[in-house]
């Protein structure tokens, strides 16, 4: 006697947290129940194997049929189907979209397009992670980025508005988006160190920088690309180098801004000019798209050369220093990228996960306030980028990027990213 | 009254894309009522069209109005093709008929599609105007409000109850007309689904007829019910309780669902009273059906079954000459008309004076068909009645199905008469129905109503009258309604454990729920029978003789079985019992379902005796005598699961019931009279009443076995098929209604009854398991009103499908607020203690000698001291603690409030909503819906498919309830679900039919806050505070 049919439906959808980790994981119905008698939950309740068959079955069910809806959660909130109360829904939505450390980090900055999605089996045997749920997690990102693309507004605000996620998931699918919108490179051996905490927290500092949208809050993609112009005006950053006078002029500002607040501050004075060097090379080529791509990888494997002495002291630099660094205001933008790296190349060793949540919340409020305080050199309205891309206005910019660079130091990449 | 029907379209969301170039959709929407169409514009490009229309109005008459279904129909414009449909809306404007209902239904519809279920949402307002017509000879019965609830609702009194309404209409399935072969699934689903919500709309239409012309205002305990007779027919029938309601004004001094039934006392209805002359029919001789409990007259068949009902202490002999005539009054008074039956199952206090017991017959019936020689080639064998105008050549169907009924129910009347009953209440009607062999059955049980009520004009007279008599019982209903000397069938009678006056049956079964007044040991359990009997196939009569031939063996073992576990359990009564017999191609289910109770009144149930056969055989006897020992056991393990505590309750309570000195005077006066007469009584109860089942084969040895298997609910559940538990009252606020279905397939070829009953029992019990573990996070609660439903698909599928609610309740708090009678007689019983204590110690010496449980001292000690009493006990102690835990109990049902706030509808099968108070009924909802896939496997195969059409069928309802401004659907019920597949094909169809009173309601909480503020506020911190200290 086989059952052929078999289904509860009760009037408030039942939802079974643990059943719905084992469904996101992606395990089969017969490993989750597997999973589920070892829990030790027939002991618990007394139930039997075949129970835990169908109460399984059931949950998967429902979950099928509640994956449609979890695509577009706006209509998960409306649909008259399934009675969920509210704070089930919010944990329905949030679990859904969370996604692997490890499987992020494979996916990041890679094309979100079907020749990905083929090597998903690949990255599934590498991370652990089944291949079920790695389709999840890549259908997500691609969907998210698919409805945010051409979206007008701020990028992890779109997120958070069309997917009702969390404040801090839609500020990681934010990092997601833009790292797969300019296809970044962190696939690289060298890169390995960096968790995706580290690389979420300089995509949040390059957005709200390096984008149209640091400029103008009403283009569309404002988030999402960096900004030509200001990629253009980086070319200008070579007088830094180029110029003598400048070179010391922009090592006097730089210095005089972080004295007494890096623990490496001597090893950058040291350094500076080719730190300087470094990263204005780098910030300097960001016109290419492959050269776009290469940033984090130039930032680690070329800007360390001269700022070697500095690399890996980076877990010296409190994060905290970081958004000090970083007010140039407009110009600051490449100072932000600088110390994304920075933070993570140091922190990413020394303090993994650290950076991740609590820089960039630091990082954004003193903005504002930090801007006023870098008294700038040149006339140089602080904005590089957009504005007149005269020779003045780069050393300001430098001195963020050099600034950050020391900060950042291990991965003066930030101020390649300028 | 013709009325103006007023439509408007809103919006709609969600909708599906029925452009694959564009991914957008072109909708507009067609609303027809009867033959009218209009038509919104266009809305290009959008799946969240805009449409706000102009208001469309129809003006129709009222006969019209209540038959016709609001059709609303999406549709995707296409220039160049056929527009596509999207999908349909049928609003019953039935609820917008009656002046206290809804006055108008405005709210998101999901926009239905029989092949594509739920396919986004339209927002529609309904309003209707209607105009006055006194015409004497109108059609239509606009105005007469329908319940489904069986009981009478909450927030009216009843001021008549008139008595039973039938009505029963029949067409052609549009699913087997010709036509259907050259129609899309689709236009036949949905020609089935108009032409079933039209003719529900007639049979409503009728039934309100009805109603008028007796004189009532509304029908109680409405149940409407489809047989889908295949190439016969569409038989749609319904039948209610006429009565006339009246609106309690001021709501608040109402209480909730169950309580004190004091307060109902003046609401207390009247049997409406034809009243003539008096014929007694104490001289007919009724005591025919004896013996074997079985009558058999084979029409075609009528095999039928009366349960344990019970002579009386009877009318002359106890009540004196008095009650004897009123008793006769009753009597003519109820025959006059045609059948004294009534649908409710629970009553006003005062109005059951005495049940019978169970009273059902079935009959088997050929769905024979009526050829028509001038269409035969045509059409068939198709026949029509009256509502297609194209086949209007009619046959007499509807008069035979009428005749069919009525010989049925004819029959139960006089069972009920054989019992010395003259009504039956707790009526219902079912059918089965496997290829042209239909089995309808009936059953209720027999009731004395209260003679009283039928006295026309001396109302309050009567009530006071009454109350007097009846107050202190709460025993009453147990007492014999007949003669004792004139007994139908064998029963042990004893004198009533309650009052000492009267005589009880030794077990009780009834359809009814447990009357608010009776006293309860204990708490209940839900008890099944499950059998299986294999048929020959055959054809037409060789197959209607076949199964009438079975049915008198199985309703045999069903009751067999219903007696043995009930002994099992210790208990003494079963309430709700519902008895189904299913018929399939080759086999017959009989599934019994029951909610077991110790009663008070009624004597300790003996054991169960094994005796075997062969007693020379030594190992044999230490197998029967292993076999007793667990039986035993399970005896006292279940007596103490379910906290049934007998021999110390007939000492608390003999005195108890019986208001101040007369009576107890009269106790002792009967003790010392009768002393000899208790002690013979005791006797029979104690030993002879030990149920004795002879192990004399292997089959009765798998009996034995299989009362042993029912595995006990884990702890902190309970479960029942009645309104409430016995026993339990302190529910919380939390409720979960579900359905669950279950298909197996038998894979034995050769089945035996053995292994087939035991499959169909592990189905039923894994089913209950399942149940038990999905909704453990709700511990503690009870499954309440648990109905299964058993069908036979197909030749080696069984279907069980089980519709129930659980709803938590508080462990720590045994209060006992629905029984304050009965808390305050225990009360008296308490302080009476130490007066009655010897007397009652006495007379359980004698009665209770023979039993293992001995009434020693101990007993009344650890009763008083210990926590594990029975419940009823503990409440007179927690009695006066119960201000405060009541205040708590409000504080925990606000959170739970608060987050119910937006958009949810509570669904229960129950007629009212713990911790809240219903305060207007909105109207009957009652829908038909059919799915039908072409894609099976992709839909999730057959689970897939249903688990997501019962969801779609829940929120098509929660969906109408909302829009008609409820909040919660009460006394719901999923009356059909039938399921057919073919999976070689990879299709699937499905038909469900629901029904349910739309209701708003008040949380109590919020209710106190309303009243009373100032005190309620400055309490709550406190309560609180005492929430998280415990």
């Amino acid at each position: 006697m086989t059952n052929e049919l078999d289904i509860f439906v009760g009037n408030t959808t039942l939802i079974d947290e643990d059943v719905y980790r084992l469904w996101l994981d992606g395990y089969s119905v017969s490993d989750a129940v597997g999973l589920r008698v070892r829990s030790g939950i027939l002991e618990q309740t007394g139930a039997t194997a075949g129970v835990l068959q169908s109460d399984t079955m059931d949950h998967y069910r429902t979950f099928h049929m509640l994956e449609r809806l979890l695509h577009t959660p706006p209509k998960l909130l409306h649909q008259l189907v399934f009675q969920i109360p509210p704070s089930r829904q919010a944990l329905l939505i949030e679990r859904y979209y969370a996604f692997d450390e490890a499987f992020v980090r494979e996916v990041l900055g890679k094309k979100l397009s079907k020749g990905t999605k083929k090597d998903l089996d690949d990255i599934s045997t590498k991370t652990g992670v089944t291949l079920k749920s790695c389709r999840r997690q890549f259908d997500n990102f691609k969907r998210v980025f698919k409805v945010v693309e051409e979206m007008r507004g701020s990028l992890a605000g779109n997120i958070q508005q069309h997917f009702l996620l969390s404040d801090r998931l839609a500020r990681d699918y934010a990092a997601v988006v833009f790292f797969a919108n300019n296809r970044f490179e962190t696939g690289k051996k060298k890169l390995q160190y960096l968790t995706f905490g580290d690389l979420a927290f300089c995509a949040e500092l390059m957005i709200q920088n390096w984008t149209p949208g640091a400029v103008d809050s009403q283009v569309d993609d404002m988030d999402v690309d960096l900004d030509k112009e200001f990629l253009q005006d980086l070319k200008e950053l070579k007088v830094l180098v180029a110029d003598k006078d400048l070179l010391d002029l922009h090592k006097s500002l730089v210095c005089t801004a972080l004295r007494g607040k890096l623990s490496v501050f001597p090893e950058m004075e040291a350094n500076f000019k080719n730190l300087s060097r470094g990263l204005v090379n780098i910030a300097s080529k960001l016109t290419h798209t492959k050269d776009v791509r290469d940033l984090f990888v130039d930032l680690v494997e070329k800007a360390p050369g001269p700022l070697g002495s500095l690399h890996g002291h980076a877990a010296q630099l409190p994060p905290a220093h970081v958004p000090r660094l970083r007010p140039r205001s407009p110009d600051a933008r490449p100072a932000c990228p600088l110390l994304g790296p920075a933070a993570k190349g140091g922190g990413g060793r020394g303090i993994p996960g650290q950076p991740r949540s609590s820089p960039p919340r630091s990082a954004r409020s003193p903005g504002p306030g930090a801007r006023t305080s870098r008294p700038q050199p040149p006339s140089a309205p602080g904005r590089l980028p957009p504005g007149p891309g005269s020779g003045p206005s780069c050393p300001v910019e430098w001195g963020g990027g050099g600034t950050g660079s020391r900060a950042g130091q291990g991965n003066p990449a930030p101020r390649g990213r300028s | 009254m013709p009325g103006k029907l007023k439509v408007k379209i809103v919006a709609g969301r969600h909708l599906p894309v029925m452009d694959r170039a564009s991914d957008l959709t072109d909708a507009f929407v067609e609303v027809k009522f009867g033959n009218m169409t209009f038509k919104t514009d266009v809305y290009h490009k959008s799946l969240n069209p805009q449409w706000n229309s102009e208001w469309f109005k129809f003006e129709v008459d009222d006969e019209d109005l209540q038959d016709e279904p609001l059709q609303i129909t999406v549709l995707d414009h296409d220039t160049y093709s056929a527009n596509d449909a999207i999908g349909k809306v049928y609003i019953d404007i039935d609820p917008l008929l009656y002046s206290e209902a809804a006055t108008v239904i405005s709210g998101w519809f999901p926009i239905y599609d029989t092949i594509h279920g739920i396919r986004g949402e339209i927002n529609v307002v309904v309003k209707v105007d209607l105009f006055n017509d006194l015409n004497r000879f109108r059609q239509s019965s606009c105005g007469v409000k329908f319940f489904c609830t069986t009981s009478i609702p909450k927030c009216y009194r009843a001021v008549i109850i008139h008595g039973f309404v039938e009505e029963l209409v029949v067409n052609e399935d549009p699913e087997y007309q010709w036509i259907d072969r050259i129609r899309t699934p689709r236009a036949s689903n949905e020609a089935r689904q108009r032409l079933i919500s039209l003719m529900s709309g007639e049979l409503q239409r009728k039934i309100g007829l009805k109603v008028l012309e007796m004189r009532g205002n509304a029908v109680v305990g409405y149940l409407q019910c489809f047989d889908l007779e295949g190439e016969s027919g569409l038989v749609v029938r319904a039948i209610g309780t006429a009565c006339t309601l009246d609106k309690l004004s001021s709501t608040a001094a109402f209480l909730p669902a169950c309580n004190s039934p004091s307060k109902e006392m003046k609401e207390s209805p009247l049997v409406h009273p034809p009243s003539h002359g008096c014929r007694s029919t104490h001289n007919s001789p009724i005591h025919t059906a004896t013996g074997s409990r079985l009558t058999q007259n084979f029409s075609v068949s009528v095999p039928t079954l009366i349960y344990t009902g019970m002579g009386s202490g009877s009318a002359g002999k106890e009540g004196g000459p008095f009650k004897a005539l009123l008793r006769q009054q009753t009597q003519s008074a109820l025959e006059q008309r045609e059948f004294p039956f009534f649908t409710l199952t629970a009553f006003p206090p005062g109005f059951l004076v005495h049940v019978g017991g169970v009273v059902s017959a079935r009959s088997v019936k050929l769905l024979d068909r009526i050829h028509n020689p001038a269409f035969v080639g045509i059409m068939g064998n198709t026949r029509s009645y009256k509502l297609l105008d194209w086949n209007s050549f009619n046959s007499d169907e509807p008069e035979t199905r009428d005749a069919w009924w009525a010989e049925i129910r004819q029959e139960i009347k006089s069972h009920a008469k054989a019992l010395g009953c003259h009504a039956v209440v707790g009526y219902s009607e079912s059918t089965s129905i496997c290829e042209e062999v239909c089995i309808l059955s009936a059953s209720g049980t027999a009731a004395v109503l209260n003679p009283r009520f039928l006295q026309d004009g001396t109302v309050e007279g009567c009530l006071e009258q009454r109350q007097e008599e009846n107050l202190p019982a709460g025993c009453g209903f147990c007492h014999i309604p007949y003669d004792e000397l004139n007994m139908p069938f064998p029963a042990h009678l004893t004198y009533c454990y309650s009052c000492r006056k009267q005589k009880v049956p030794d077990v009780l079964f009834t359809t009814i729920d447990l009357p608010t007044d009776a006293t309860v040991i204990g708490k209940g359990c839900l008890i099944q029978a499950r059998l299986c009997r294999l048929k020959k196939k055959a054809q037409a009569e060789a197959n209607a003789t076949a199964i009438s031939n079975l049915l008198p063996f199985m309703e045999y073992e069903v009751h067999t079985q219903l007696m043995n576990k009930l002994k099992l359990k210790g208990m003494n009564a079963l309430f709700g019992l519902r008895i189904q017999i299913t018929v399939g191609e080759n086999m017959l289910m009989g599934l019994a379902s029951a909610t077991g109770v110790y009663l008070t009144a009624l004597p300790t149930p003996g054991g169960i005796q094994i005796a075997g056969k062969t007693p020379n055989d030594g190992s044999y006897e230490q197998h029967i005598s292993h076999m007793q020992k667990k039986i035993n056991d399970t005896i006292a393990k279940n007596k103490e699961l379910y906290e049934i505590n007998p021999p110390e309750i007939p000492e608390e309570i003999i005195g108890s019931p019986i208001p101040e000195p007369r009576q107890r005077s009269r106790l002792l006066r009967s003790q010392s009279e009768s002393s000899d007469e208790v002690i013979e009584l005791d006797l029979s109860h104690g030993k002879k009443d030990a149920f004795v089942l002879e192990i004399d084969d292997t089959d009765a040895m798998e009996d034995v076995h299989s009362l042993l298997t029912d595995v006990p609910p884990p702890s902190g559940f309970y479960s029942c098929n009645t309104e409430i538990m016995p026993g339990i009252n302190n529910w919380t606020s939390e409720i979960q209604m579900f359905t669950s279905v279950r298909v197996s397939r038998l894979s034995n070829i050769n089945l035996t009854n053995q292994t087939l009953n035991k499959n169909f029992n592990d189905l039923c019990e894994n089913l209950l398991k399942s149940l038990y573990f999905k909704l453990r996070s709700m511990i503690p609660c009870c499954l309440c009103h648990v109905n299964f439903t058993v069908s036979l698909p197909e030749d080696e599928l069984i279907q069980v499908t089980v519709t129930a609610v659980a709803i938590t309740f508080d462990k720590h708090q045994a209060v006992q607020t629905t029984k304050t009678h009965v808390e305050k007689s225990l009360q008296r019983a308490s302080t009476d203690n130490e007066e009655l204590l010897q007397f009652p110690l006495e007379l359980c010496t004698d009665s209770l000698g023979p039993h293992p449980f001995s009434p020693a001292k101990e007993h009344l000690e650890s009763a008083s001291s210990n926590s594990g009493i029975p419940a009823a006990q503990r409440a007179v102690s927690v009695e006066k603690a119960s201000p405060l835990t009541e205040g708590h109990f409000r504080q925990r049902s606000a959170p739970a409030c608060a987050n119910s706030t937006v958009g949810v509808v509570k669904m229960t099968p129950l007629s009212f909503i713990p911790g809240a108070k219903i305060t207007k009924y909105l109207g009957i909802i009652n829908m038909f819906f059919i799915r039908e896939t072409t894609s099976l496997r992709e839909e999730g195969g057959v689970s897939g498919f249903l688990h997501a059409f019962i969801a779609e069928v829940f929120a098509m309802v929660r969906a109408h309830v909302a829009a008609l401004g409820g909040n919660a659907v009460v006394s719901y019920i999923m009356k059909q679900c039938v399921f057919m597949e073919n999976p070689n094909k990879n299709q699937a169809q499905c038909l469900i039919n629901v029904s349910g009173d739309a209701v708003i309601f008040v949380r109590e909480s919020e209710l106190e806050i309303m009243s009373t503020q100032q005190p309620i506020a400055s309490c709550q911190p406190a309560c609180g505070g005492g929430e998280i200290a415990t």
